[in-house]
């Protein structure tokens, strides 16, 4: 692997320009669905459900929504948009004939992806906060979280980017991967509802550790497990990281 | 001084042979065409010079320096201009500029005042604000070329530059061009247009099949394939054997292009004005870049 340079900074701000020019039409899928699902399982499917420790079933879900949105926008990002970036706008080919090397893009591309895990997880933290779902100051380091977490997801999405021949490719990604993820990484139900061998898989899936951590962070009730989660996110966002920048320079300077 | 250098330069894609042991030596304020078909591997050898594709064998020197150490410093003297657009459509005209400047690390303040030069320069001043999408084909390539010169680079390498413009923004390009090497920037200029080669560039390189297979000025090489003019002799049939058989007879380069036949470095008019029935078939005409064209690297197409 080669390494990338501060330089990956002009890729990063390049895409938050656009970003922020653009931001209102990525509102309502990375804000008001988040909160919208929020509202309606914790509220609705609430109602329903007795929690053993009589905790509500809405402040049960929060650090997961949390979590897994944050998934959501670098996965997002770091697919269609790199994709779209790469392959029908020639952005990547033009920024390569500057100082930027394909690295300095791609760590761009993962940073950005990252930042939008970031600014979605804080905006969830925020609304969650405001209705007075979150108790405890550890919340505030959920934004770190979210971050690494991103780091994490976007090289994962960028090295099958790296490898996709279309667009349509990543249906599979989503519907084999991403969704099943959103459903059995303990957002929704404790892990240990689920038979054995399911439970067993989603001890290993990335979203699980970034589930436990947001939500002892939102509880406050930190123990020794969560350095084993931390750790988690940090290896797999860093062979992951690795192997993204390994691809891309082969799919890019052929 | 030599501003690019390759050396036995070679690109191989699994069993295509892209670029096939070139050798070239560009000087430096100097306009270097590249002609060659569609697949005669002048993209991929754009490619590799301005760093974004790895030789598969062979070395380059840009600036003086090795290019696969000191990729980073060659592009940032470099302008890409290239084929296919890829401006970014999110952004408008100025925030293209203003952003590509940055990629350079460009202070913001000079990057503004660049970016207002380049668009001036290239009559866009007045689309500062307007979207990409809004802009017609001829004016993105404008903004291209002018794109390209944000970092004042010392060489630019510009792949088509005037393709799909109209006659007024060719000119309007080919006369920024032209000012730009009389401030020593040295060009690169692939293109299919013979037209082009032969008004801008002090030498052009004619590639086949990943090969360069002649370099010099567009005039001498012209003159030193066909002399100063081309005969063009319309017949057919017998008439045609006939004329066919004289200039073989008196050892006459001649070629059968469609319905006529040309014929070459003739020094006395009479030997072709005597073989023909009537005027009307006979046409005299200055031979150009485009028949040492063709007559390298062939008349059929290449893929």
């Amino acid at each position: 692997m080669r390494p990338f340079s501060w330089r990956f900074i002009r890729m990063w701000q390049r895409n938050g320009d656009v970003f922020f020019r653009l931001w209102h039409a990525e509102v309502p899928g990375f804000i008001a669905e988040p909160v919208l699902v929020l509202l309606a399982m914790g509220l609705g499917l609430g109602a329903y459900v007795g929690l053993v420790d009589g905790q509500r079933y809405i402040e049960f879900i929060v650090p997961g929504i949390i979590a897994a949105y944050a998934m959501f926008s670098a996965s997002f990002e770091c697919t269609y948009g790199t994709f779209f970036r790469m392959e029908y706008q020639g952005t990547f080919d033009a920024i390569i004939a500057t100082p930027l090397n394909v690295e300095d893009v791609i760590a761009g591309e993962i940073f950005w992806g990252a930042t939008r895990s970031l600014l979605t997880g804080t905006m969830i933290l925020a609304v969650a906060a405001a209705f007075h779902l979150v108790h405890s100051s550890w919340a505030l380091l959920i934004p770190a979280v979210c971050f690494l977490e991103g780091i994490m997801f976007a090289s994962i999405a960028v090295l099958f980017t790296s490898v996709v021949p279309s667009i349509y490719s990543f249906n599979y990604y989503f519907t084999l991967f991403i969704t099943p993820m959103f459903f059995f990484s303990g957002v929704f139900f404790p892990l240990s509802s689920f038979p054995s061998i399911v439970e067993t898989v989603s001890w290993v899936v990335p979203l699980t550790p970034a589930v436990r951590l947001t939500r002892a962070l939102v509880s406050g009730e930190l123990h020794i497990g969560l350095v084993w989660a931390l750790v988690l996110i940090l290896v797999l966002g860093a062979a992951f990281f690795s192997a993204a920048l390994v691809m891309m320079r082969r799919r890019l300077t052929t | 001084m030599v501003v690019i250098k390759t050396n036995n330069l070679t690109k191989k894609f699994k069993d295509l042979v892209a670029v096939d042991d070139v050798n070239l030596e560009i000087e430096e304020g100097e306009c270097f065409g590249l002609l060659g078909p569609n697949g005669a591997g002048k993209t991929s050898l754009i490619r590799m010079i301005t760093a974004v594709s790895p030789p598969t064998s062979g070395d380059i020197w840009v600036l003086g320096g090795d290019l696969s150490a000191h990729s980073r410093e060659v592009k940032s003297a470099l302008g890409v201009v290239p084929q296919v657009d890829n401006l970014d459509p999110d952004l408008t005209v100025l925030q293209n500029l203003m952003t590509f400047a940055r990629y350079f690390n460009i202070p913001k303040v000079e990057a503004r005042r660049r970016s207002m030069e380049v668009l001036s320069l290239f009559q866009l001043e007045d689309r500062c604000d307007s979207k990409i999408r809004e802009l017609s084909g001829g004016m993105k390539r404008r903004l291209l070329i002018a794109r390209s010169l944000i970092n004042m680079p010392r060489i630019v390498v510009l792949d088509e530059p005037t393709i799909g413009l109209d006659p007024q923004a060719k000119y309007l390009v080919w006369h920024k061009l032209t000012e730009l090497k009389s401030q020593g920037v040295t060009q690169l200029l692939p293109t299919q247009n013979m037209e082009e080669a032969s008004t801008l560039c002090d030498r052009v390189a004619i590639m086949h099949q990943g090969k360069v297979l002649t370099i010099d000025a567009p005039e001498k090489l012209v003159s030193s394939y066909f002399g100063d003019e081309i005969w063009e002799i319309e017949a057919a049939g017998e008439e045609r054997n006939n004329i066919v058989s004289v200039l073989e007879s008196r050892g006459l380069e001649y070629e059968n292009v469609g319905g006529k036949v040309h014929v070459f470095n003739v020094d006395a008019d009479e030997w072709i004005t005597g073989l023909v029935r009537s005027v009307e078939g006979l046409r005299r005409r200055p031979a150009t870049l485009e028949d040492v064209f063709f007559r390298l690297t062939g008349r059929s197409l290449t893929e």
